[in-house]
């Protein structure tokens, strides 16, 4: 696809030399992408269509690879984060040790699945496999604070606490 | 320099074939049927779909017969009580991941998803389905996607790649929640990159993508000869 209209970004944002460095640097070779991505998401908290459309453009990939590479991986979001984040995670320690039912409560709760932020911007929840630390399953992490081995009643009183909703 | 020339035995028979070619094709070649679904001649091999596994003396795994290259004195099984079981596992699970009605599906009778179920013997599914509710994609003007039908073989993916270059298609998310996506998940008829050619519908297996109008069992495929449309870009032929 060339470089149209639609897909160049505002010239006046020198965020997008940054990214553009980045594919320079790496003589736009198509295997950049996830490099790209990496520095796209740094730059703007997350990686909206017109990044993407102007990154594939770029790198002379098709959208569709893109759009492929960009949802098969956690790390990369396409919405704006919200305030806070919640991580929650869900790797095999982690689910045997009750994370399931920890996150069958924040729907409940909060109404939040895995990848959703909720509509008052105020929490993002999502979901990892595994940080490292299977000892302290089940793990989650408040703002990237990690926080483990909690029953879950002792969790779910952590979370509204820290959201500042306790009962 | 010439390909040599290699035997091995598949079903106690001996054949022989170039050291280029997989199980799969000197299988064909012998009329030594093996069961496909992702696989389709002219295409790039996957081994998606798992159907054609077979046994290979000296090891305990299976083999995808259309990625596994032959090699001198093997010997080959495709039929048997384990891999019947496996097949028809994997047939029964593909039933049980989306939507497949056939009695309203426009490919019902010239489905290879049904040719499959039949072959193998299946008449119900020992499967929960998971009947999940996804969204049929009819913004293009001649085309239709319906995600309920499709089995994720990538034929339409790789057709497109491949053949056409365009690459509309690509699978997004993963693992359960993989699904064919256009672009950057935009509606197939505002797709920028779609050439409208219609060979990922002619490629699919099953009544996930279709011509527009029709009506239950009226869509018949015509597969395209890919293997003739490889030669005539891969040389000068006039």
């Amino acid at each position: 696809m060339p470089v149209n209209e639609s897909t160049a970004p505002p010239a006046d944002d020198t965020r997008w030399q940054l990214i553009d460095r980045v594919m320079q640097r790496l003589d736009r070779r198509p295997d950049a992408l996830i490099e790209t991505l990496h520095a796209a998401q740094d730059a703007f908290g997350y990686l909206d269509s017109t990044t993407l459309a102007h990154i594939a453009s770029r790198l002379r990939l098709p959208p569709a690879k893109v759009f492929g590479v960009v949802t098969f991986y956690n790390h990369f979001r396409l919405k704006p984060k919200g305030e806070h984040t919640l991580a929650v995670c869900t790797g095999t320690a982690c689910h045997l040790k009750g994370n399931d039912k920890m996150l069958a409560w924040l729907r409940d709760r909060y109404h939040l699945a895995p990848g959703d932020t909720s509509p008052d911007n105020r929490l993002s929840l999502v979901e990892v496999r595994c940080v490292g630390a299977c000892a302290l399953a089940p793990v989650f992490l408040p703002d990237g604070a990690l926080v483990g081995k909690k029953s879950f009643g002792e969790a779910t009183a952590i979370i509204e606490e820290w959201l500042g909703d306790a009962p | 320099m010439t390909t040599p020339i290699l035997t091995l035995t598949i079903d106690g028979r001996p054949v022989s074939g170039l050291a280029t070619e997989t199980v799969l094709q000197v299988a064909g070649e012998n009329g030594i049927a093996i069961p496909t679904l992702c696989f389709l001649d002219g295409l790039s091999a996957t081994g998606a779909c798992r159907l054609c596994m077979v046994e290979i003396e000296g090891s305990a795994k299976l083999h995808p017969a259309c990625v596994t290259p032959i090699q001198e004195g093997m010997v080959v099984t495709t039929q048997s009580e384990r891999l019947r079981s496996y097949r028809r596992a994997i047939v029964q699970l593909l039933f049980a991941e989306r939507n497949h009605v056939c009695a309203v599906c426009v490919s019902n009778g010239h489905c290879e998803l049904q040719d499959l179920a039949r072959e193998l013997g299946i008449d119900h599914i020992d499967f929960p389905g998971r009947y999940p509710a996804l969204a049929v994609d009819a913004s293009h003007s001649r085309f239709v996607l319906d995600h309920n039908r499709c089995v994720l073989c990538t034929r339409c993916v790789r057709v497109c790649a491949e053949i056409e270059g365009a690459h509309t298609w690509d699978v997004k998310n993963r693992g359960i929640r993989s699904q064919i996506v256009a672009d950057l998940d935009t509606p197939w008829g505002t797709s920028t990159t779609c050439t409208g050619c219609g060979k990922c519908v002619h490629v699919c297996p099953t009544g996930a993508l279709s011509e527009k109008g029709r009506s239950v069992a009226e869509m018949q495929k015509k597969r395209p000869a890919l293997p003739y449309l490889v030669a005539n870009r891969a040389e000068e032929r006039r």
